[in-house]
């Protein structure tokens, strides 16, 4: 029979396996976020496809037509589904993480289960809208005769990274935003200012050498250079330094966020 | 620890209360604290908004396998913050609790539940919160689903659902968990009276054919003496006595009217202003209420009314100026007192409450639930009869006749 010990501080120690031991509650809220988000709509899973559409539309036109920007010979239209697929979960992800723990307080207050496995599963609910954008992808790809190549197996890699970049983040603002509400101002904002930084319009490679590394900062260019060395054909390839700083700052920020978040998690119940 | 499967040493929970001077938000901002912590580089001593409040102090017990206890207290007392610490939503600040065995707690009903998922849909959503696996749960579908009563609902939202059919979804669920240990706070008053009963008669059986170990928190002590065998009382954050359920709930309902067979108003311009029974006449056996009063507002008829409840809250007896008229009138206006007097009083031995009402002769005004509580002993009880709640209060005379 299992026995259970409860005392000050103890519950660090079980963690890992605990979280293991309620992966069946991760799966089921994942799945009510994934149902939830399309009930009572009317054109249900196409929202996810909208999206990445358009962008594709205007920024092919905007960065592509009038501002005439490099494509290193490649279609427009693909560049910029192949960049805006990560960057949209990226933001998705970030975005109900965030909120993620405020929006379960009921649960919080009510229910023992750690608690990682809310904002995890919030990341896992925009992973299924990324999956169905491929279907887009794939279409395009297709239309442009732009046959994937051996490249592609590396593909799921960049989704994990692209999980991990936006989990990292995510797990340290929704542990912030219980105890202070300020955050939920925040993320909009970050998101907004990210997406000037990322190449979501523009291939990063346009970006000045002096200026590489700075902008290579910023998890998301790591992920998105990624998608498009993998999906895309032709001589897409990816800046080495700049990639290893995007992975070090995603293992740095999701080690924080993790740390963090662990560390306010047992006063989230008394908090929240 | 041998046959225990629940034990608890010095079990306490501190929190830091924040005594907030500006607005009322639920949380704090960042804009606050920056403040705060600028303002606390200038401040000399120790922060006088902060101040330590201690929920559970140094409670110990243990609860042997298939034991069902019941945790009673004022509210306040500290029986949420021990099933949430039992349960593992918050930890303890000291002390140490072990526990061999799975553990479910309920400590609200329906959490998780979805507006926009299906009855069906949330079934399963909410026994996954509950810790149910999901094979536990189809094997289990059919009889939550026929104990909530819902088939013909069961692809509909529940937002859809009617309050009732919500909860009797939701405690079906609940109903149906499968852990040897199980904890739950005041979750049993709901939907109506028939599916109350169908709730209560699962709890018994869950307590006494099932043999699992319960920890109940109610504040009704009816129930917990019928689902209960042992009962902890807390009083403050500490636990002031653990013992067999009679025990226990007697020493609260006593405990809880401390001051007790007296009421006083608490605001000035209530009309009843003090109700008391007199001790002395209760040693003989006889009740006698005497109710103060003042009318702070035109009452054109008054009539006073009192009722005698058991514990449980049930009535047993009850009068008042329009059944008994007094022998003058009550005037309007004044100030006095009036007494009533119950010569012969047919009760077992046991503790009851009284509520007192004055109403102007159609609607109630003023109604005291509760007012007071005494403890009834009746020379006619014997030292092994069976308790009040299971014979009823009322003792009549009776005689039997043996033909052999």
């Amino acid at each position: 029979m299992s026995r259970l010990v409860i005392e000050s501080g103890r519950s660090h120690r079980e963690y890992w396996r605990d979280l293991w031991r309620y992966r069946e509650l991760f799966y089921v809220l994942a799945w009510r976020d994934i149902t939830v988000r399309y009930k009572q709509t009317a054109i249900g899973v196409i929202w996810a496809l909208l999206q990445p559409l358009l962008t594709m539309i205007i920024f092919t036109v905007l960065f592509g037509h009038v501002a005439k920007m490099p494509s290193d010979g490649m279609p427009y239209p693909l560049l910029v589904l192949a960049a805006s697929l990560p960057w949209q979960f990226i933001s998705a992800s970030l975005s109900s993480a965030s909120q993620s723990l405020v929006g379960n307080s009921n649960l919080i207050s009510k229910v023992y289960f750690p608690r990682l496995i809310i904002p995890a599963s919030a990341v896992v609910t925009a992973t299924v809208d990324l999956l169905i954008s491929f279907v887009l992808m794939a279409a395009m790809m297709v239309w442009y005769q732009d046959w994937p190549t051996w490249r592609i197996v590396f593909l799921p890699a960049f989704i994990l990274l692209a999980f991990l970049a936006a989990l990292g983040p995510g797990l340290l603002i929704t542990a912030l935003n219980v105890q202070y509400r300020d955050f939920r101002y925040i993320i909009p904002f970050v998101i907004q200012l990210g997406f000037f930084i990322s190449p979501v319009g523009y291939l990063s490679s346009t970006v000045p050498d002096k200026w590489r590394m700075l902008y290579s900062i910023n998890p998301a260019v790591g992920v998105i250079d990624g998608f498009r060395w993998a999906l895309l054909g032709g001589h897409n390839t990816i800046d080495p330094r700049g990639f290893i700083l995007s992975l070090v700052v995603t293992a740095v920020l999701l080690w924080v966020g993790i740390a963090y978040f662990r560390k306010m998690e047992r006063t989230f119940a008394d908090v929240i | 620890m041998t046959d225990n499967v629940i034990h608890v040493e010095n079990l306490s929970k501190k929190y830091i209360l924040r005594h907030q001077s500006s607005g009322h938000s639920r949380y704090v901002a960042l804009r606050d604290v920056i403040v705060q912590k600028a303002a606390s580089l200038f401040q000399r001593g120790p922060q006088v908004d902060r101040e330590e409040f201690w929920a559970l102090r140094d409670v110990s017990f243990d609860v042997k396998k298939g034991e069902s206890v019941g945790i009673i207290g004022r509210n306040g007392a500290g029986k949420s913050t021990l099933l949430k610490i039992l349960s593992r939503i918050t930890e303890p600040s000291g002390g140490r609790i072990e526990i061999a065995g799975r553990v479910s707690s309920l400590l609200e009903v329906g959490t998780g539940f979805h507006p926009e998922l299906t009855g069906r849909e949330n079934i399963y959503l909410n026994g996954a919160i509950l810790g149910m696996k999901r094979a536990e749960i189809k094997k289990k579908f059919d009889e939550i689903v026929a104990f909530a009563e819902v088939e013909k609902f069961l692809d509909t939202p529940v937002k859809h659902f009617s309050s009732g059919m919500y909860v009797r979804l939701a405690f079906a669920v609940a109903a149906h968990l499968e852990s040897e240990i199980l904890i739950v706070d005041e979750v049993l008053a709901v939907g109506d009276i028939q599916f109350q009963k169908k709730c209560f008669g699962k709890m018994e059986h869950i307590t006494e054919s099932e043999g699992r170990t319960v920890l109940f928190v109610s504040h009704n002590m009816d129930l917990i003496s019928k689902l209960c065998s042992k009962a902890i009382l807390l009083k403050a954050g500490r636990s002031v006595l653990f013992d067999a359920v009679d025990k226990v709930t007697h020493a609260y309902l006593s405990e809880a009217n401390a001051n007790s067979g007296k009421f006083v108003a608490a605001n000035s311009t209530r009309c009843l202003r003090l109700v008391e029974i007199d001790k002395e006449a209760l040693k003989k056996e006889k009740i006698v209420l005497k109710i103060g009063f003042r009318f702070s507002m035109k009452v054109s008829n008054p009539t006073f009314g009192v009722v005698v409840y058991t514990a449980g809250g049930v009535p047993v007896f009850g009068s008042n100026t329009m059944y008994h008229p007094p022998s003058s009138q009550i005037v309007h206006g004044s100030e006095g007192e009036v007494v009533v007097t119950f010569n012969y009083v047919p009760l077992w031995s046991g503790p009851y409450t009284v509520s007192v009402w004055l109403s102007d002769g159609w609607t109630a005004i003023e109604h005291e639930e509760a007012a007071l509580m005494f403890e009834f002993v009746s020379i006619n009880t014997p030292l092994n009869a069976p308790a009040a709640k299971y014979v009823g209060p009322v003792h009549l005379p009776a005689q039997w006749t043996v033909a052999v």
